[in-house]
């Protein structure tokens, strides 16, 4: 059984068609890479998954538990829409840390908030992972850095930190670096490319396609709100079957 | 006379001091009502507010003073009357707190506006409750943001009391003018501007105090 099953996703704003029938699987463990031009979609079909934009259509299911589904437009409480959103981690373009917050304690906010009965045990436990997870990150001496204190490649390691802090099934990725400058860009992918070597379940919206090639066990073409392609890094970037694919690939420089 | 005066004038600090406080007291609750309705989607809350935001602050307070002061009276329902001094009080302290609720709301409103969007989707996809992302993640931004404007508007406020002067409500202004119908004296009228000017220093280095506290992230 995949453990993310995406069918017929759908998504209109105001008269445009954002996303268009979207379906996709992935299994435990995998990464999954999406590229495509901007305002393809991309994005919004990570936000949908993420629970910040509401599909007008399909389904998305976790692990056989089907967590959304269009056709039953009941409403959901806030608590259940909230362990819903726990299935998956989203790490922003743009970081979105808590400025008046330690990298720390950023890392550690939420999981301390979930908490039922925060006791002196659970809270060290809690600390004592916020701290690993940052020293896997290489920011052992940053812990108790605020937010403006770092660089854009710190933040971003802080940031993903921070959605690895609540063990999602499935970690995205909303184009990770296009804030960052290449020096930066380097550390972050970095940090990513290890994250899949543990054999972290990802799904990686990104315009670095050498990192998309290397990194992803499946890459998904996106172009006008359909998945125009799909396949392995080899059949997508050396054999593309499609016209667009191929038109799109011919506009960044070979990486070979 | 030097400490006749002095005294004197102590008495109507005490007013102004007073006046001013319990305009704070309610009108910062009460603005932050007001700004959470003017932002509100239901269109029955957020146009009747909007609406009386534009009155309050396209209108001179000292007009809203008079008219909260002799409105009732002309419209056959003369309130204030009866209480003396405590009801020009009164009706002075209800033109003030409706008068900065308004003002304020607008200053949150900014405040609360200005932090950005994404500050509330990084709290959504951590799991974090609706109560759980204003205290914890949006407040403190929220009030950073604020001081600035809002000690602004309060030292604003410091002065604005002696508006109440034109219903004759005893602050400091008026006891200070006292002497000039009585003793044909002036330089107590002059004199002070010296509790104005402490009174805002003190305020000054309070809110600068407090910005330096919150200035430890941005």
């Amino acid at each position: 059984m995949a453990l993310l099953e995406v069918s017929h996703i759908e998504k209109n704003f105001e008269n445009t068609k954002v996303l268009k029938d979207i379906s996709f699987q992935m299994e435990e463990g995998q990464a999954v890479s999406i590229i495509g031009s901007s305002g393809s979609g991309k994005t919004t079909l990570l936000r949908c998954l993420n629970f910040l934009e509401v599909p007008d259509g399909g389904t998305i299911t976790v692990r056989g538990e089907k967590l959304f589904d269009a056709s039953e437009k009941a409403q959901e409480s806030e608590e259940e829409l909230r362990k819903k959103r726990l299935h998956f981690g989203l790490v922003f373009q743009n970081f979105n840390l808590f400025p008046q917050y330690t990298a720390l304690e950023n890392v550690t906010l939420a999981p301390k908030l979930a908490l039922e009965k925060p006791d002196s045990e659970s809270l060290g436990r809690i600390e004592a992972h916020g701290r690993e997870l940052l020293r896997k990150m290489g920011l052992e001496n940053r812990e108790n850095n605020y937010p403006h204190q770092l660089s854009g490649g710190q933040q971003q390691r802080v940031a993903i930190a921070r959605a690895l802090a609540l063990q999602p099934d499935i970690l995205c990725f909303d184009e990770p670096t296009s804030a960052l400058d290449p020096m930066l860009t380097g550390e972050v992918l970095k940090v990513i490319r290890s994250l899949a070597e543990q054999h972290t379940t990802m799904i990686i919206v990104t315009h670095e396609m050498g990192f998309a090639r290397d990194v992803s066990d499946q890459v998904i073409f996106m172009d006008k709100g359909v998945i125009a392609e799909q396949g392995t890094p080899e059949e997508i970037f050396t054999k593309p079957k499609e016209e667009k694919t191929r038109q799109f690939l011919s506009g960044y420089t070979n990486p070979n | 006379m030097f400490i006749t005066v002095t005294l004197q004038l102590l008495q109507g600090f005490a007013k102004t001091v007073e006046l001013f406080a319990l305009t704070l007291l309610f009108s910062l609750p009460l603005g932050l009502l007001l700004s959470l309705g003017s932002m509100s989607r239901a269109k029955i809350l957020k146009y009747p507010i909007k609406f009386l935001i534009w009155v309050i602050r396209g209108t001179p307070l000292m007009l809203q003073l008079m008219v909260i002061f002799y409105g009732p009276g002309l419209l056959g329902n003369p309130v204030w009357n009866g209480m003396g001094n405590t009801g020009r009080f009164a009706a002075a302290l209800v033109a003030f707190v409706i008068n900065y609720s308004c003002y304020f709301s607008e200053i949150y409103r900014g405040g609360i506006q200005s932090v950005p969007v994404g500050q509330y989707e990084a709290g959504q996809v951590l799991g974090m409750t609706r109560g759980q992302i204003f205290r914890k993640v949006v407040l403190l931004q929220v009030i950073k943001r604020i001081v600035p404007p809002m000690s602004n508007e309060i030292i604003t406020l410091v002065k604005d009391t002696s508006l109440a002067n034109v219903i004759s409500v005893t602050e400091i202004i008026f006891m200070g003018n006292s002497f000039t119908k009585s003793n044909g004296l002036i330089w107590p009228l002059f004199y002070t501007g010296v509790f104005y000017l402490l009174f805002c220093g003190l305020l000054t280095i309070l809110f600068g105090y407090i910005e330096k506290k919150l200035s430890y992230f941005r």
